[in-house]
């Protein structure tokens, strides 16, 4: 049976950092900055990570999708928040995925994003049953490094498996080698680069042509048969050397969204497949392929199931739900770039009691509340007795999942006193549509958003407090406004 | 039914240190200054107060746990001490411990005190802190202000009152709280403000400016209670005594349940409701003659004068902008100042509000006396957030009235 894609999804975060405000501020010390800085990079808000952004882009992949019949979980990433405590878990979790299912972390180079999903798919054929493959980056770097500007934060998903597959896996070839062209060592925050004439010569311009030049030979294909060429590298003028030296159409070379969004590191190929398949027909040919530490060669070829995808975000989407940031101190101080003046209110602890979390856990990580079998009454949080006056009846709840459901405000404000990272903090009562309410955290509202009572909300996974003393973070269930339909993309259209 | 509380208890002594920064005293010292002038005032000796209850809220910011930071400070001889803790509500829980012990005959003299150091965080407003290891998961990143603030953007979706015209009244009612505060010796804040310096004020939490938020201050404050009996035997004339004490707390309707508009409290018009029956009153826009409310921003005292059924539903912008609450208006509201200027020390905040009804219906009230001695007066202490709170009312008056 055949193996490939079911389904993809993509995320882009809201604000989008314009690459000049970059080069205003550092052009004094590093004036080579100037050739970077045009168009504008995707920026995490504060309360986002490696494992928000893979919850969302599954959440976009998952639309329409049976989630029991999943029977893995991965994630890739360079930047996970956790280094012993499984970050595939927590997304996981925050699906409300079953718990008999293989969970794994891909990590250590920027080949782990094509190296996961070329895995992803292996297990998917061997085991029959659908795998879900997540891949974010939220890069870390230092202020005025070339890599501030060319990277982005962002996250893609795919749904693999037999069956109606939008995608069929054609082959995919891996080379593996030891060309360390950066690295970033234990304990250390940042990478640390060599010359990226050698990088390119040595490294880009000869492995990744020999994996993908075995791919192309083992599957019998001809380079001039593709339609799309995914490589992840900001100068896009490699992709072309690399397609100029196989054979590959030269308006095969996608499209590297360096004006838009910039490089999401380790998840970057996986982005621009991800984004390659939106606007893809039935027989194209998608070569994907990465560059770290060797290179992985993945070739699919597009079928007519394509044309039966549910309506989705994907990158494009949330590409469009956009808001261009010009505070470049804004992004300093989300990345702990400049020692800001927090104020004496941000120093309460915010420990986590371990039990706490796992006895809560449905609660914070899954969003359940509860469901009155008597009178019907949605909660949260869940509670062994009904809320509803008329009831009060005991024991009656059932799981109630509220994190897909949508829910209007009925009050807000914005606060400059409590202390959050973003001020004002933005909350307020929300009321879900089929019952149910919550006092709830509002998250990337963007400066010239209108807030309004009345208005509808979505559920979005988020950091909810980072507990620095300890290096833990918790998470919870923010709202923020549904987006204009409009943005969501149709296939085909 | 129960007989409720109605003249069982007379006020026998009151006190209440000066609110404001006392940066060179601790709580006990506040707690000193109230407890001496109550002390002088009910005429009795220290030996003669059987039992004592003690109301603070964020006990961490001071005093710490538990009733011995009150003994030892008034050094009281081994009687029962008992701390309460109601958020902002502390105070009048404090008094309605004093007054059942009174009434159910425990203690024939009862100590009621609240104290509250604040000015001790290295900040202004209220400390920020953590709301218990399970609400910290999910609760809203919330302050005090952003909660109340959300009143205003209910309250004028409900009413369809524009944010101007809210916002003016709201104005009104800092204004009228600094003029009477600036007659109060023992007020933190004393200055007189104007609207315009209100509306243009920096934003706190939206729709609340800095002038929309009362002070978070030190202080203390305290009753000491006796049956009418005792006090009349002590050689009291011109009783004050205890007409009701209603106390409601939310129980989750208004923070899960979706039939909360979030423009009202629930829980102050059910304790009204109960208030007036326990006290007798049946109109009470024609029978109290004071108010004293937990006006701890603006917008609180707006929808409360709602809530406590004195202004019509949706029509206390009119009454606030027509001075019916001013200190020369037909029942004045905050006549002291209120949380807004005479402070806000939370555990203390109740018992001040008592203080205040206590010394006007006395004629005491000096420079900010009304004219016409209040004879029945409310006061509503409510702690929490409007989403979830506790509401203590208590109805004092003239005896016979």
């Amino acid at each position: 049976m055949e193996v490939g894609i079911l389904a993809y999804g993509g995320y882009i975060p809201q604000s989008r950092l314009q690459r000049s405000e970059i080069a205003k501020a550092h052009t004094w010390f590093n004036p080579g900055l100037k050739g970077l800085a045009k168009g504008e990079r995707a920026m995490a808000n504060w309360d986002e990570d490696s494992v928000t952004m893979a919850v969302e882009a599954a959440r976009d992949c998952l639309n329409g999708y049976d989630r029991e019949a999943i029977s893995a979980v991965y994630l890739a990433s360079t930047t996970f928040p956790f280094q012993d405590r499984q970050n595939a878990g927590i997304v996981a979790d925050a699906l409300s995925l079953k718990s008999n299912l293989q969970a794994m972390d891909f990590s250590s180079s920027q080949r782990a994003g094509s190296a996961g999903l070329s895995l992803a798919l292996q297990v998917a054929k061997g085991g029959g049953d659908p795998v879900l493959f997540t891949t974010a980056e939220k890069r870390e770097t230092r202020a005025a490094s070339p890599l501030e500007m060319t990277s982005g934060d962002g996250a893609a998903a795919f749904l693999v498996g037999q069956g109606k597959v939008i995608a069929r896996l054609v082959g995919s070839h891996t080379e593996a080698v030891d060309f360390v062209d950066h690295f970033r060592g234990e304990g250390a925050d940042y990478d640390y680069t060599w010359e990226e004439r050698w990088v390119r010569d040595e490294g880009y311009l000869k492995i990744v042509p020999a994996a993908i030049g075995a791919l192309l030979e083992e599957t019998g294909t001809d380079p001039a048969s593709i339609s799309t060429f995914c490589f992840p590298v900001a100068a896009r003028s490699v992709a072309g050397m690399i397609a100029k030296k196989i054979g590959l159409p030269e308006a095969s070379v996608a499209d590297n969204l360096q004006a838009n969004c910039g490089e999401t590191g380790t998840a970057h190929s996986m982005v621009m497949l991800a984004h390659a398949l939106e606007g893809a027909k039935p027989g194209d040919k998608i070569l994907v392929a990465s560059f770290g530490q060797g290179s992985d060669a993945l070739l699919f070829e597009v079928t007519d199931e394509i044309n039966n995808l549910s309506p989705r975000m994907g990158v494009s989407g949330y590409l469009e739900r956009r808001h261009a940031e010009t505070n470049y101190n804004k992004f300093l101080a989300f990345h702990n770039l400049i020692n800001l003046e927090r104020g004496i209110r941000a120093e309460t602890d915010k420990k986590t009691g371990l039990t706490t979390l796992y006895r809560n856990k449905d609660m914070a990580q899954r969003m359940i509340g509860g469901e009155c079998s008597q009178c019907g009454t949605a909660q949260f949080p869940k509670s062994n007795m009904c809320v509803n006056e008329n009831c009060g009846a005991v024991g009656t709840q059932d799981d109630y999942p509220f994190a897909d459901r949508i829910a209007r405000v009925n009050s807000f404000t914005a606060d400059r006193l409590t202390y959050s990272p973003d001020p004002p903090a933005y909350y307020g009562m929300i009321q879900f549509e089929e019952g149910g309410r919550l006092m709830s955290d509002f998250t990337d509202i963007a400066p010239d958003a209108e807030v309004e009572v009345g208005m509808s909300m979505r559920m979005t996974f988020r950091v909810k407090d980072y507990d620095d003393k300890r290096g833990f973070r918790r998470y919870f269930w923010k709202a923020t406004p549904v987006d204009a339909p409009a943005n969501a993309s149709k296939q085909g259209e | 039914m129960a007989s409720g509380i109605k003249d069982k208890v007379a006020i026998l002594g009151m006190g209440c240190s000066r609110f404001g920064e006392r940066w060179n005293d601790n709580a006990e010292d506040l707690m000193i200054e109230a407890f001496v002038e109550a002390l002088e005032d009910a005429g009795i000796e220290k030996s003669q107060i059987e039992a004592a209850w003690f109301g603070t809220a964020i006990e961490e910011e001071h005093v710490g746990k538990s009733a011995v930071p009150l003994s030892m400070a008034l050094r009281l001889p081994n009687i029962p001490v008992t701390r309460v803790e109601n958020y902002c509500a502390s105070g009048s829980e404090a008094f309605r411990g004093a007054v059942y012990a009174v009434a159910s005959g425990a203690a024939d003299i009862a100590l009621a005190l609240g104290v509250e150091k604040l000015k001790d965080t290295g900040y202004g407003g209220l400390p920020q802190r953590n709301r218990g290891s399970v609400n910290d998961m999910f609760w809203a990143n919330a302050s005090a202000p952003g909660s109340f603030a959300q009143l205003a953007s209910a309250y004028s979706a409900k009413h369809g009152v524009s944010k101007e015209d809210m916002k003016k009244a709201m104005a009104h009612i800092s204004v009228k709280s600094h003029d009477n505060g600036s007659r109060n010796p023992k007020a933190h804040l004393r200055n007189k403000i104007n609207e315009d310096k209100v509306m243009n004020a920096p934003m706190i939490a939206e729709p609340l400016g800095l002038f929309d938020c009362c002070g978070v201050s030190d202080g203390s404050a305290c009753a000491i209670v006796t049956t009418p009996e005792i006090a009349r035997s002590l050689g009291k004339k011109d009783l004050i005594t205890v007409k009701a004490l209603q106390l409601a707390a939310s129980n989750g309707t208004e923070a899960q349940h979706n039939s909360w508009d979030g423009s009202h409290f629930v829980t102050t018009r059910a304790a009204a409701n109960r208030a007036y029956k326990e006290a007798g009153i049946t109109k009470p826009r024609d029978q109290i003659s004071m108010f004293e409310v937990h006006d701890c921003f603006s917008i609180t005292e707006l929808v409360t004068m709602e809530d406590l059924f004195i202004s019509d539903e949706g029509k206390a912008v009119n009454d606030i902008m027509n001075g019916f609450y001013d200190a020369d208006g037909t029942i004045p509201c905050q006549i002291d100042g209120g949380l807004k200027c005479f402070g806000h020390p939370i555990g203390a905040s109740g018992l001040r509000m008592i203080y205040e009804m206590y010394l006007q219906m006395q004629g005491r009230a000096g420079e900010r006396q009304r004219t016409e001695e209040p004879t029945l007066g409310m006061t509503h202490n409510l702690g929490g957030f409007p989403h979830q709170n506790v509401c203590a009312l208590t109805i004092v008056g003239k005896e016979g009235v």
